[in-house]
């Protein structure tokens, strides 16, 4: 009975010992549990922090590509004094950076109050007629001051903010013709750049087309809109100055060089 | 590891100079830049390239003449090629890569679709060597 009394007895502290071993690896598998629930939710701060670093890399050089275009264009179109040379960027610009197909340059002749084509890209020039300032879109463009697409841009914003096709306070409707030249002569362009010193008109950008592969306007578009509307514009005017100044100086010299004779 | 060299074929400065700001950020990269297909020719001829960016409507020598004279050329066969133009039409893109262009990119340009394209064929070039 003895025998029998201890065997259960030391059963129980067997059964007892098991129980406690059980509980402590329990009580493991819980502080396990918590550790990795732990590590877990680090693991995924980590992982978004990650994502939320590559976004943020992705931006940035988004805007390190928006910056170099805007810097290449202004240091190009200030890199000389030539006239030629200041419409050749303007044209480069255009093509290269906006991806303009057909466009034309206009100078303002102040006299008469008109826009003289200039220079053209994919129209030819004698196609393009003068226009009157504050006639058209591009006179509208020019005496209102103000960059302007006609069409609503990739992002739905028009370079007046608004993304609809409006010109000279009026809502028009502004679709390009077939061959991107209106018969008005001035053209039905998708965006008219106007070129000013200050507040004072030199002249426009005509765009007419865009390249086939370019699907629209978009923001950068109309940041380089306003890079040309007065970088171009200060560097036409200082390749006329320069020129002017250059012809003045070989008349005064032709003049005392006839003195000195 | 060995710098490599990309050249430049391009008319345009504007268009180079963004070419130039967009390869820059590529590490262990000298960039060369030519003016026209004669100077790339002339360029290309006087040391080793790993990659050559070229534009097709170019004065003196266009784009797509350079191209067939590389490939006319042992030495300059191997060279990767991108063509960077304005002509976007289907015909075009064939006649290039027919040509043996490796990437034709279409203006305007994106400079990170100019840098993944540089990038992956630069280290096509690494993993060949």
């Amino acid at each position: 009975m003895s025998d029998e009394r201890s065997s259960r007895a030391a059963q129980g502290e067997e059964f007892l010992e098991a129980f406690r071993r059980g509980l402590d690896f329990t009580r493991e598998l819980l502080h396990e549990n918590e550790r990795l629930r732990g590590r877990l939710a680090e693991l995924e701060a980590e992982r978004r922090a990650g994502r939320d670093c590559a976004g943020r890399c992705a931006e940035i050089e988004q805007e390190n590509d928006r910056l170099a275009s805007l810097c290449v264009a202004s240091a190009q179109l200030h890199s000389t004094l030539d006239l030629d040379e200041v419409i050749r960027t303007i044209t480069e610009i255009a093509i290269n950076l906006i991806g303009a197909d057909r466009f034309a340059i206009y100078a303002l002749d102040e006299r008469r109050g008109e826009l003289l084509p200039l220079a053209a890209e994919g129209v030819p020039l004698a196609r393009l007629q003068a226009c009157r300032v504050g006639e058209g879109r591009i006179g509208e463009v020019v005496a209102g001051g103000r960059a302007r697409s006609f069409e609503p841009s990739r992002d739905g914003v028009g370079a007046d903010g608004c993304g609809e096709p409006v010109a000279g306070g009026r809502a028009r409707s502004f679709e390009p013709s077939r061959d991107g030249v209106g018969a008005d002569g001035c053209g039905e362009p998708l965006a008219v750049i106007p070129l000013r010193v200050e507040d004072r008109p030199l002249g426009a950008i005509a765009i007419f087309r865009l390249l086939a592969q370019k699907p629209g306007l978009s923001a950068l578009d109309h940041e380089l809109f306003e890079v040309l509307a007065s970088h171009a514009a200060s560097a036409i005017f200082a390749a006329r100055l320069h020129a002017q100044s250059e012809r003045k100086l070989g008349t005064i010299q032709g003049f005392l060089g006839l003195l000195g004779r | 590891m060995e710098r490599q060299r990309i050249l430049i074929v391009e008319d345009s400065p504007t268009m180079r100079q963004l070419l130039v700001f967009a390869l820059r950020r590529l590490r262990g990269v000298d960039i060369v830049e030519a003016q026209d297909g004669m100077d790339g020719l002339r360029k290309l001829s006087d040391g080793r390239f790993d990659l050559a960016l070229i534009d097709i409507n170019m004065p003196v020598m266009d784009g797509l003449k350079l191209i067939g004279l590389m490939k006319s050329e042992d030495s300059l066969r191997e060279v990767p090629v991108v063509v960077i133009t304005t002509e976007g039409a289907a015909q075009d893109r064939e006649r290039a890569l027919r040509l043996g262009a490796d990437e034709y990119l279409t203006k305007p340009i994106q400079a990170h679709r100019v840098l993944d394209v540089a990038r992956g064929l630069l280290e096509r070039g690494r993993t060949a060597s």
